[in-house]
């Protein structure tokens, strides 16, 4: 899962030829006979990274440009933070800020526990095979679609005739209108969240816990450690690595919020806790083609997220040694 | 809880006892919340099907729960006979099948070439890869320069910007990192074997596992984009599976001749038989992942696991 690259190439043997050093012409032109090949191999995929994700990030000033269809993407005039400071006054700021948190944050920690929980609890079966089958069968969800997933939703949770409702019911719980409401709308999305994600990304906690020393569970019983012991003291330390950089990962994104799934859960009566920054940008960009001041409001999103990938790699390599960088 | 008892102090006969007088309110647990996950994993999933061939009414006053009830088949008529699913269907797997082959084109040999240790710009390379998985221009940007490529209404949008997607390349880089040895390679080097044949006739052959893996991780992006359709695409010739579900079980458009289920002069009826069209159009646009995924589901596992060897 890291995104680490490597520390630098072992010896390399460019030391070959002595005393006087090739100058930079020279250097660059055995550089090029040696490998011209990787580069070619490289140049596309280096192409379509090129186009496809640093010209829009090349666009991005466009936040503080007026937008001119005549003079194309980067052409219209300087305007400064013309396009920031009415989104910072404006009343649906703090609306918007305090769902996006809201959901992501609520996400990132229901998603961040319950796949532990559940490679632990994998973990303590002891015949492989039905080790294996409960590990296959709880990450069958993850594929299927997100458009597949609230069309489920929708007719699980209908009031007339869902599933769902009709068991809440019988224990009581009735007339709730579950995805047309305000106080409802955040469990529904992160409960859903949990059910398709969960046994996915236990995988790579289970592939952690394999990895841990069959000699630390025999001391651990000669010492007569209880089953939740070990658990407690040498199951979850071995997690431990793999946590912080999952954590680091997904801090990275707290304001990106999946757009297509609150997008699609979406309607009027759950508006006001269901607008986030992503739906109201993709509002105002393209259904409105305000594109400078849609333009501002992403940017604010990609740098608050960057901002929080890198306070928490800092935290991280303070309080343990492992990071992404 | 936290307290380790040392050997000292837990006597032989007391530790054997206590271990397995333990042990078993804990098995018990653990089997519950396994049968539990399982249930609540697959449940959902089983009852979308049998809804799906149940009489619609049965259904919508709860009589459905663990066996179909008066079969219908009603909904796999309408959605055999709706043409929108079928164009939809069509769409997707010219998309997902000319995608993930270029995806693999571009791809592997690009990860081929930034796992060579002597290659020494690899590192600001995937430095400026990785960036991008953080860092993006957002979505007007986007938009613009897509507009600007003629790629509005033009499939290729579904091809081209999602031909490499970094973390896939990051996968396969480490797995032919750890899997291919730097032996094979001095040996082959002697014979005069360069870089790119080298990657065809050795490279290659051998990394199945992992062009299954990034195959399928590819595949299932593809089948299952909703976003590109929504945003860059209004011609609905061109549009995949994805954004006819999302007509059909979202904005209440099952019936292909425009009468909603719900409201309407449907009402509460026509609103079952939209239902059982939803639970039908559920299965039939899962299928093909659920068919696949237990000759598959090793890989996708493998992906993880690759993906988790520290680059």
């Amino acid at each position: 899962m890291s995104v680490r690259t490597d520390t630098p190439a072992p010896a390399p043997d460019t030391a070959a030829p002595p005393a006087p050093a090739p100058g930079r012409g020279a250097r660059l032109r055995r550089h090029v006979a040696r490998y011209w090949q990787l580069w070619a191999m490289l140049a596309p995929a280096l192409g379509f990274v090129i186009v496809f994700a640093y010209v829009p990030m090349y666009g991005i000033q466009l936040a503080f440009r007026e937008f001119d269809f005549t003079a194309g993407l980067t052409g219209g005039k300087w305007v400064g933070l013309k396009y920031f400071i009415p989104f910072f006054e404006s009343p649906l700021f703090w609306d918007l800020m305090r769902n996006t948190v809201v959901i992501s944050m609520a996400t990132l920690v229901l998603g961040f526990i319950t796949p532990i929980f559940l490679a632990l609890v994998i973990n303590q079966i002891l015949r492989s095979r039905i080790k294996r089958a409960v590990q296959t069968i709880t990450y069958l969800p993850h594929f299927i679609s997100i458009v597949v997933i609230v069309g489920m939703l929708q007719v699980f949770l209908s009031p007339t005739s869902g599933l769902i409702t009709r068991v809440l019911a019988f224990f009581g719980i009735d007339g709730v209108n579950f995805l047309g409401s305000t106080s409802t709308f955040v469990p529904v999305y992160v409960i859903s969240e949990v059910w398709q994600h969960t046994g996915w990304n236990s995988i790579i906690y289970l592939a952690a816990l394999a990895g841990v020393s069959t000699h630390l569970y025999e001391a651990a019983k000669i010492d007569g450690a209880s089953k939740l012991q070990i658990i407690r003291h040498v199951d979850i330390p071995a997690l431990v690595p793999t946590m912080v950089i999952l954590l680091i990962l997904n801090m990275g994104g707290v304001l990106n919020t999946g757009f297509e799934k609150v997008f699609l859960m979406q309607n009027t009566l759950n508006l006001p806790v269901s607008e986030v920054i992503s739906t109201y940008t993709y509002k105002i960009g393209i259904l409105s083609s305000q594109f400078s001041y849609s333009t501002a409001i992403g940017l604010f999103n990609t740098v608050i997220n960057f901002g929080f990938l890198v306070l928490a790699n800092q935290i991280a390599k303070r309080a343990s040694d492992t990071s992404l960088w | 809880m936290s307290t380790t008892i040392s050997p000292a102090t837990a006597p032989l006969r007391r530790r054997r006892i206590g271990i397995s007088r333990s042990d078993i309110p804990f098995a018990i647990i653990v089997t519950l919340i396994c049968a539990a996950v399982l249930f609540a994993t697959l449940y959902p999933i089983y009852f979308v099907a049998i809804a799906s061939i149940s009489d619609p009414t049965a259904v919508a006053t709860g009589r459905v729960a663990f066996l179909p009830k008066g079969i219908s088949l009603f909904g796999y008529e309408q959605i055999l006979a709706d043409s929108r699913i079928w164009t939809g269907y069509r769409n997707t797997l010219i998309y997902s099948i000319v995608g993930t082959a270029l995806n693999l084109a571009v791809t592997l040999p690009a990860a081929y070439a930034l796992s060579r240790r002597e290659f020494r710009p690899r590192r600001p390379i995937m430095l400026g890869l990785a960036f991008t998985m953080f860092f993006s221009g957002g979505l007007i940007p986007t938009y613009l320069l897509y507009k600007d490529l003629g790629l509005l209404d033009n499939w290729l949008v579904f091809i081209l910007p999602s031909a490499v997607n970094v973390f896939n390349l990051i996968i396969a880089r480490s797995f032919f990192e750890a899997s291919l040895p730097e032996e094979l390679f001095e040996a082959a080097m002697l014979d005069g074997v360069d870089y790119f044949r080298f990657f065809l006739t050795i490279a290659l052959p051998l990394s199945k596992a992992l062009i299954s893996v990034i195959g399928l991780y590819y595949l299932v992006q593809h089948w299952n984009d909703f976003f590109t359709g929504l945003i860059f695409v209004r011609d609905y010739d061109k549009q995949p599976l994805q954004i006819v579900l999302r007509d059909i079980l979202l904005s209440n458009q099952a019936f292909s001749g425009g009468a909603g289920g719900a409201g309407g002069s449907g009402g509460a009826y026509g609103q079952q038989y939209a239902d059982q069209i939803k639970y039908g159009v559920i299965i039939v646009s899962t299928l093909p992942v659920i068919i696949l995924y237990p000759f598959l589901q090793k890989y996708f596992e493998k992906g993880v696991m690759i993906g988790s060897v520290k680059g």
